[in-house]
């Protein structure tokens, strides 16, 4: 009989920083441009150029420190990590091994078996490296250094998790930390959030650590539950079968479900690290900690009882919209322009998602101005316009940020309240109907209801019915 | 006292990138010896109390604003690369 | 009009004194160089063009009332590992044979904006590696004193160039001693100032703690006059400090009368030449006739500096030089397959063998299970240099030191055996360690005929006393004339 197993995770996750520049020289992180425009003899480590830290990290490293409930040294140093590979220009990693920035910290995740504490054993600043793109051409592989010295901060758990589920709840509430805080946009699908899996199994009950491997190129959540299973099955297997987990890293293929071991007889795994005599020691006084802590905005918890308690939402509307941190400014603003937080919010919870969900958008490719759905929702509140329109008029502010005022004029959407003109209507309509005249005459007052619709139609529903009905009745009254 | 063998220069030459001829590998593992052998004089010294400074002068800290400076410079950096194509620095290909 | 004998300072007068233009100052020192380079081949590259382009800047920005500084329209050589945009920088080395800097160092920019014309590249040891410059890749440089002797290293081109009259002022760089010692050699002065005091930017880096640019003329105050121009804090390195004197020059009226000094005893114990010492000796003698107050004590850990030395700088070598590997810039070797098959061969083709030598003691010292015990040991150890020098200036103002245990050695007889050229930075290394500054002022010739400096040691960011001192000591000397200007009837 198979005996039962444990699984224990723990997590290494890169997380860049949403600075608007290099950790160690001025060049624009922005994201998307083209190769190496976006370099200079810093970030491509040319000889003779030195680096000089982005004060911007630090604050941002504390921030996310804080709130991981890390202690924050006052005194830390970057360190030299050294290998040679070509997306790394220096040949070495500007990092921080001796002492980092924040250390002994933990979070709070919440699985279907309710909630538990992961600790963080540090969280350290460091520089990206470049890119390398191996598919375009047979015989070479390129670099583009636009990434190299982006701002990163390694975020190491201890091996608290246990399965995938405890390591999707763990990163979701990271991502969700860093958005909320500003410091972080965490795209995976850009690469601004990484995750590296360190994982052992051991038989139930035993408090030792097996031999774990570490497991990278990890792209999704989903790559990253399924590489658990994968690398789990693995491990059990050998052990099954009597042979020894190797301590090594490993490389997930998501396509074939399965990884192999990154092992070159010409990489030693000896990183050499020393002090990086460049830059000086970077000094956290209490009075600066304490600033950057009385900055620190609204976490996800602290916004979803906001929402309930400032714009009377239900728990589980204020649980859905601060699921993303960009959802939850654009509702709050929508719902302050508007000053119909509970209209946002049905909006938000109703056609929106449902949009979403319909497009395959992540939370934060929606891109509309706040201002545009607040001024839908008050057109809607004043009666200018009938649920249908709001509803296409919506859509098209969710998928291309239509501006409704002007849209609404010039398609001539508003509900007619034009007494005049909906009378004129009505008698058109009136002649147009003897017979039906004649029927209600005679007490069939149901023919009421096909009036109103003739109306409608010729308006294309955009006649105020109340006016139509009142209208109706009179002109009936006087034929 | 260390002593440098042949497996220790590979190593070494990994670490390095370095590789060297067997003649050039002898003189440096024999320059290397000596050298370490030199230097061991300093294990004569009781630093146990000793801070490592890695910093000689107290210094406040340096720091730069978080503000684009640079603008792209790319074509007059790539004329120094050895291999280039499409505004990328080449390599021979490489398999992850 | 011959200006070889004038000193920098007065070079500069007579470019203010419109007695001399920028130009022909330019025409001049290239003829110079031109006709001095095939004996003494102090140069790596000549910037004729760049040249008169800086001159006539600063002659056009001197009619407009710029380009006022007492050093305006004068030459100056520069080390090969210090960036100038533009101009080719080889540290030496075939990696970097067609190497050319897109950004121009802070010190090459502050001397520019003096109104100073860099006017060519000046000869090394490879990648600073070296204490003879005979490890450049281009060949050595000849010392002017004696063709058969080198000029010392690393900085030995810029050091000839002022030696043999080409230029009167250089920059160089110095790490364990590579300004004051080739200074020593070659009878001119050399100054290094406190770590952090100059801009490190635009340095090809040897040893990050340790590097510092300094500048080589033919006395004191030219020295003084370019330090001032060059310290500074600079924003784009993090280890540059701001300045703490206003102004470094201090030598009017005030004299050595009372100074303290102090010469580490373990220095003239063992292992100097009698030569050295002799001179050395003498300088002793003419201090203490201007009034200072001259004491033997003892420094301690003295034998421990070079070990603690190598460790240290070979260390941040091998990481510093990592970036060599035939992707960015410089050298690419041919015919290899793969990555790291290109990696080994561009390096072990583009390096010379000292610059090998230091880069594998780097990686081994600094690799898994012997950081602790010896890398992390050698900073342990400069902290204990670094508190002896401490406890010293707490005693004397100025301490004093030989540049060198011996005078120039012969072409060719140094790099057999790496140790014993090692053992030679003894008396500069520990400035290094120390983070102190120094400047080597010559003070004699040995039986040989060549020359012998004296190195004075300011206590860190106090280089106005060691000027002071030296300026002191170089008037109460007198005149020690170069060959050029002992022998110019010959030429």
């Amino acid at each position: 009989m198979k005996q039962e197993y444990e699984t224990v995770i723990g997590l290494e996750v890169h997380v860049e920083l949403a600075t608007r520049t290099k950790i160690f020289c001025g060049c624009s992180t922005r994201f998307g441009a083209e190769p190496n425009t976006q370099t200079c003899p810093v970030c491509t480590g040319m000889p003779g150029s030195l680096p000089v830290l982005n004060k911007q990290v630090v604050e941002f490293a504390v921030a996310a420190g804080l709130a991981a409930n890390c202690k924050i040294r006052n005194v830390c140093k970057f360190d030299r990590k050294n290998y040679f590979y070509p997306d790394n220009p220096q040949n070495y990693q500007i990092s921080q091994l001796y002492l980092p920035i924040c250390y002994d910290g933990w979070v709070e995740i919440q699985t279907e078996s309710g909630t538990k504490k992961v600790r963080i054993h540090e969280m350290h600043m460091e520089e990206d490296a470049g890119k390398l793109i191996h598919d375009e051409w047979e015989d070479c592989s390129l670099v583009d250094y636009n990434r190299s010295g982006v701002p990163l901060i390694e975020i190491v758990s201890e091996p608290d998790m246990r399965n995938a589920e405890e390591v999707i709840a763990y990163l979701e509430k990271l991502r969700m930390m860093m958005q909320y805080l500003g410091v972080s946009d965490c795209k995976l699908q850009e690469g601004s959030m990484r995750a590296d899996v360190n994982l052992s199994v051991r038989k139930a009950g035993s408090s030792e650590l097996g031999t774990r491997t570490e497991m990278k190129n990890l792209n999704s959540f989903k790559a990253i539950a399924r590489a658990i299973e994968g690398e789990k099955e693995r491990q059990i297997e050998l052990l099954e079968a009597g042979k020894p987990v190797i301590q090594e890293t490993r490389r997930w293929d998501d396509n074939k479900e399965s990884s192999r071991a990154m092992r070159s007889k010409e990489d030693a795994k000896d990183y050499r690290y020393f002090p990086d005599p460049d830059l000086p020691p970077v000094l956290v006084s209490e009075e600066w900690i304490a600033q950057i802590k009385s900055r620190q905005p609204q976490l996800r918890e602290e916004k979803a009882a906001y929402f309930q308690e400032e714009y009377g939402l239900s728990s589980y509307d204020a649980g859905i919209l601060t699921e993303s941190k960009h959802l939850a400014d654009l509702f709050e603003e929508t719902a302050v322009l508007s000053r119909q937080p509970k209209k946002a919010a049905n909006w938000f919870m109703g056609e929106l998602l449902r949009l979403r969900k319909e497009e395959g958008m992540e939370p934060e490719e929606i891109q509309f101005t706040p201002g545009h759905l607040s001024d839908l929702i008050l057109m809607q509140e004043r009666g200018e316009i009938n649920n249908q329109t709001a509803k296409d008029v919506f859509k098209k502010i969710f998928k291309e940020d239509l501006d409704p005022i002007p849209y609404i004029e010039e398609h001539h959407l508003k509900i007619v309240k034009d007494s005049q003109m909906i009378s004129g209507i009505v008698e058109e309509v009136l002649k147009q109907n003897p017979d039906s005249v004649e029927q209600y005459r005679n007490g069939k007052e149901k023919v009421m209801g096909f009036f109103v619709g003739q109306v409608m139609k010729k308006t294309k529903g955009k006649a105020d019915p109340a006016e139509v009905s009142k209208c109706l009745k009179e002109k009936l009254a006087e034929f | 006292m260390v002593k440098i063998d042949d497996e220790t220069m590979d190593y070494i030459g990994i670490l390095a990138k370095l590789s060297l001829n067997e003649e050039e590998k002898k003189q440096a593992q024999k320059d290397m010896q000596k050298m370490l052998d030199y230097v061991e004089k300093l294990n004569e010294l009781d630093t146990t109390k000793e801070e490592p400074v890695t910093h000689l002068f107290p210094m406040e800290n340096v720091f730069r604003e978080d503000v684009v400076t640079n603008e792209n410079q790319r074509d007059e950096m790539l004329a120094n690369a050895p291999g280039q194509k499409e505004g990328q620095y080449q390599v021979p290909k490489i398999v992850e | 009009m011959d200006f070889r004998e004038l000193t920098a300072l007065e070079l500069g007068k007579k470019i203010k004194n419109r007695e001399i233009s920028a130009r022909e100052a330019v025409k001049y020192t290239l003829e110079q160089i031109e006709k001095k380079e095939k004996s003494c081949h102090a140069f790596l590259h000549v910037m004729e063009k760049y040249a008169y382009a800086q001159a006539r800047k600063v002659e056009e920005g001197q009619k407009e009332g710029r380009f006022q500084g007492p050093l305006a329209g004068v030459p100056i050589a520069v080390k090969d590992n210090i960036c100038i945009k533009g101009v080719p920088a080889t540290c030496a080395s075939r990696m970097l044979e067609n190497f050319v800097p897109t950004y121009t160092a802070e010190a090459v920019r502050r001397l520019e904006e003096a109104g100073m014309i860099p006017i060519g590249k000046t000869n090394m040891d490879e990648f600073a590696m070296g204490s003879t410059t005979e490890t450049s890749a281009f060949g050595p440089t000849y010392n002017p004193w004696n063709k058969n002797h080198v000029p010392g290293g690393s900085s030995g081109g810029s050091c000839a160039a002022v030696a043999s009259g080409e230029v009167l002022c250089a920059l160089g760089s110095d790490t364990g001693g590579s300004i004051r010692q080739p200074s020593g050699h070659c009878g001119v002065t050399g100054l290094k100032p406190t770590y952090g005091s100059v801009s490190r930017y635009g340095l090809i880096a040897y040893g990050s703690s340790l590097d510092q640019i300094g500048p080589i003329g033919k006395n004191v105050e030219d020295c003084t006059a370019i330090l001032e121009i060059l310290a500074g804090k600079d924003e784009k390195d993090a280890t540059s400090m701001e300045r703490k004197e206003e102004t470094y020059a201090d030598f009017d009226g005030e004299g050595i009368c009372g100074m303290k000094i102090g010469i580490p005893k373990e220095y003239l114990m063992e292992g100097i030449a009698e030569g050295v010492k002799s001179e050395f000796m003498e300088a002793v003698r003419v201090l203490t006739e201007q009034g200072a107050i001259v004491e033997f004590f003892s420094l301690g850990l003295v034998d421990y500096t070079i070990p603690a030395y190598y460790i240290i700088a070979s260390a941040e070598a091998s990481s510093n030089l990592e970036r060599f590997d035939g992707v960015k810039y410089g050298f690419r070797s041919s015919g290899y397959e793969g990555l790291h098959e290109m990696y080994k061969k561009t390096r072990s083709e583009g390096f010379g063998a000292e610059v090998k030598r230091r880069i594998m003691l780097g990686s081994f010292v600094l690799s898994s299970g012997y950081y602790d015990a010896y890398y992390l040991k050698a900073l342990r150890v400069k902290g204990m240099i670094q508190k002896s020098f401490q406890k010293a200036f707490q005693k004397y103002d100025v301490l004093l030191a030989p540049a060198a245990p011996d005078t120039a050695p012969a072409i060719g007889t140094s790099l057999e055996d790496p140790l014993k050229m090692y053992l030679g930075d003894i008396y500069t290394v520990a400035v290094n360690l120390a983070g102190l500054p120094g400047i080597s002022v010559p003070c004699g010739l040995d039986e040989k005929g060549l020359p012998v400096g004296i190195q004075f040691i300011g206590d860190c960011f106090q280089e106005k006393q060691m000027l002071r001192a030296a300026r002191a000591y170089e008037k109460a000397r007198g005149d020690f004339l170069l060959p050029y200007e002992q022998d110019r009837e010959g030429e």
